[in-house]
């Protein structure tokens, strides 16, 4: 599988991120490189192999259903992180889904 | 003029559950605080935080789940739905994709007691809400609170079964009331701990392939729901009528101008790039855990509402407006175990009872008038220590005070009376004071008798048991003509 200049630009987006044409270039060559490299588990036979999707041996981690009100002074702290506020409401530039 | 396209509704359905805290961390699972008070690194996002899970939200999800009679899967697992809003902080929500929780299900809907239909449900799975955005129209920003952003949700996606408007909207009540029934949510539209989203398609009758579907969002009432979707129905009619093509879009409902319109198109479709949430391990359901919630499953509304008909000999309107909201169904069944007459019980329940709880501001379980009020006044009424008009005042005070009818009875001295020397001297003294209602009576007029009834009635202040006094006065009247 090949990947195209096409598919990076579109990756690039859902990321938001913007590259320059050479960028996309490197990119492009890069990502095929790590994609050439990880195909050479394709040669190993994994028929009965379940995918991994973790690697830990854990299962159902699970806390008590416990209440811990907030911090207010750690509140105050990321509120004063934030660029805009106002009553305790982060400001964002207007969205409308 | 019959419809010439048949509907077809899909409903995903997101019911917050009930906890305490939210899903992955500790911050209180509460609606209405101030904004952002409940938050905490991990619900915030901050990097390093790691989410642990809610032991209850996975109990809740699974009673949901079988409730809904749906096979839980014994391996499931969190995955990441990636996508930039500010309505996340992490840019992404931890839901479930490949596995999840729960699977084909099914909940039976009934219109006027028929079956309407039994709806596939295709899955449930365990996601986080997302933050809460304000925004005014015309303003220069958005505002965020993250109270909500982690609160544990379960997504249930049924199949395209449903056929009309009204058969979604009959269908979302039975679902809220199946959720309600299990404690699992407090499902108010209102305050968005039960939101739905429609997909609706239109199709010639008889064709088998499904039309092109539109996703419908933003109905925050039952009432929008039918309304949102009879006015889809329409528009659809509509343009496939003039030969036109439906495109793939989500529309937004509003409520006010009784419309829908375009949200976003298919090109602007996201791509969510969903991959397995490593911060968390799959989540492995034991039997022992399924077992244990399946025990402690209530009965559920349509069961219940079968048991009451066999049991008491419940109509089935009775049965119906009893077994639609649990409480209700509790207090009605806590009631006739203390007093053993169901039908009484029923008819004072649905009437006079019924019509109190419904002025009253909080839950049935919050009144001070308990199914013990209410026996004790049925038994004060077949013990005839009252009479059925009074026993209705005594309802409204009891019921606003909490106080036991016995005692309100004692109080202000409502008791009827049924003892018959105390009845006779009234009788006696209004005999001697009608000595011409007492001359016609004899005279073959019976219905002078009406006017002494009426008047021992006036000197009792109403008080008077009138089958006693009846009796007493035909007694005293035939010893007269002696
Ligand atoms: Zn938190």
């Amino acid at each position: 599988m090949k990947i195209s200049r096409k598919e990076v630009e579109h990756v690039a987006a859902l990321a938001r991120l913007a590259f320059s044409p050479e960028e996309v270039e490197l990119f492009t060559r890069q990502f095929n490189d790590i994609l050439d490299y990880i195909n050479k588990l394709n040669e190993i036979d994994l028929e009965d192999v379940e995918p991994t999707s973790h690697v830990q041996p854990l299962h159902t981690v699970l806390r008590e259903d416990e209440a811990v009100p907030g911090d207010s002074a750690l509140l105050e702290a990321v509120l004063r992180e934030a660029p805009e506020t106002e009553n305790g409401f982060f400001k964002v530039p207007p969205v409308i889904d | 003029m019959p419809a010439a396209y048949e509907v077809i509704i899909g409903l995903e359905v997101h019911v917050e559950l009930h906890t305490t805290s939210k899903m992955f961390c500790a911050c209180p699972n509460r609606f209405g605080a101030e904004p952002n008070t409940n938050t905490c690194p991990v619900c915030l996002g901050l990097p390093g935080s790691l989410p642990v899970f809610n032991k209850n939200a996975l109990e809740l999800a699974l009673r949901a789940a079988l409730a809904l009679n749906c096979r839980v899967n014994r391996y499931s697992r969190f995955a990441r739905k990636n996508y930039f809003y500010p309505d996340l902080p992490k840019a992404y929500q931890i839901s479930q994709y490949e596995f999840p929780l729960a699977a084909h299900g099914q909940l039976a809907v009934y219109k006027n007691r028929e079956l309407l239909r039994n709806v596939k449900i295709e899955r449930l799975h365990l996601e986080e809400d997302a933050g809460k955005l304000l925004h005014d129209e015309g303003q220069a920003y958005s505002y965020v609170d993250y109270n909500r952003c982690g609160v544990p949700l379960v997504e249930i996606v049924t199949g395209p079964d449903l056929r009309s408007p009204e058969e979604a909207r009959i269908f979302l009540e039975t679902l809220r009331r199946t959720l309600l029934y299990t404690r699992i949510s407090d499902c108010k539209m209102e305050e968005g701990s039960l939101r739905c989203d429609a997909n609706i398609s239109l199709r010639p009758w008889g064709s088998e392939t499904l039309g092109q579907k539109v996703e419908i969002k933003n109905m925050n009432s039952f009432k929008a729901v039918q309304r949102g979707l009879e006015y889809e129905v329409k528009r659809q009619a509509e343009i496939l009528d003039r030969g036109g093509r439906i495109n793939q879009e989500t529309r937004r409902w509003h409520e006010d101008k009784g419309m829908t319109d375009e949200m976003r198109s298919k090109e602007g479709e996201q791509d969510y790039r969903y991959f397995p949430e490593p911060d968390l391990p799959p989540v492995i359901v034991e039997d022992s855990l399924l077992t244990r919630i399946g025990t402690e499953l209530p009965e559920l509304p349509l069961p219940r509402y079968r048991r009451l008909l066999a049991e008491y000999g419940l109509t089935p309107y009775q049965a119906e407006i009893i077994t639609g909201d649990r409480d209700l169904a509790d207090f009605y069944e806590e009631t006739v175990r203390i007093y053993y007459e169901p039908q009484k019980a029923a008819n004072w329940l649905l009437g006079d009872v019924l019509k109190l709880f419904k002025q009253f501001p909080g839950a049935i379980k919050q009144s001070p008038f308990t199914p013990l009020h209410l026996a004790q006044l049925l038994k004060l009424v077949d013990g005839e220590q009252i009479s059925g008009r009074t026993a209705k005042e005594v309802l409204e005070e009891s019921f606003n005070s909490g106080k036991m009818p016995e005692l309100i009875v004692r109080e202000k001295s409502l008791g009827q009376i049924s003892e018959s020397h105390e009845l006779e001297k009234v009788v006696d003294t209004v005999l001697r004071e009608n000595g011409a209602a007492v001359r016609d009576y004899r005279e073959g007029h019976k219905k002078a008798v009406t006017f002494l009834m009426g008047s021992v009635m006036k000197a009792t202040g109403g008080k008077a048991n009138p089958q006693l006094v009846i009796a007493l006065l035909e007694e005293k009247l035939a010893k007269i003509g002696e």
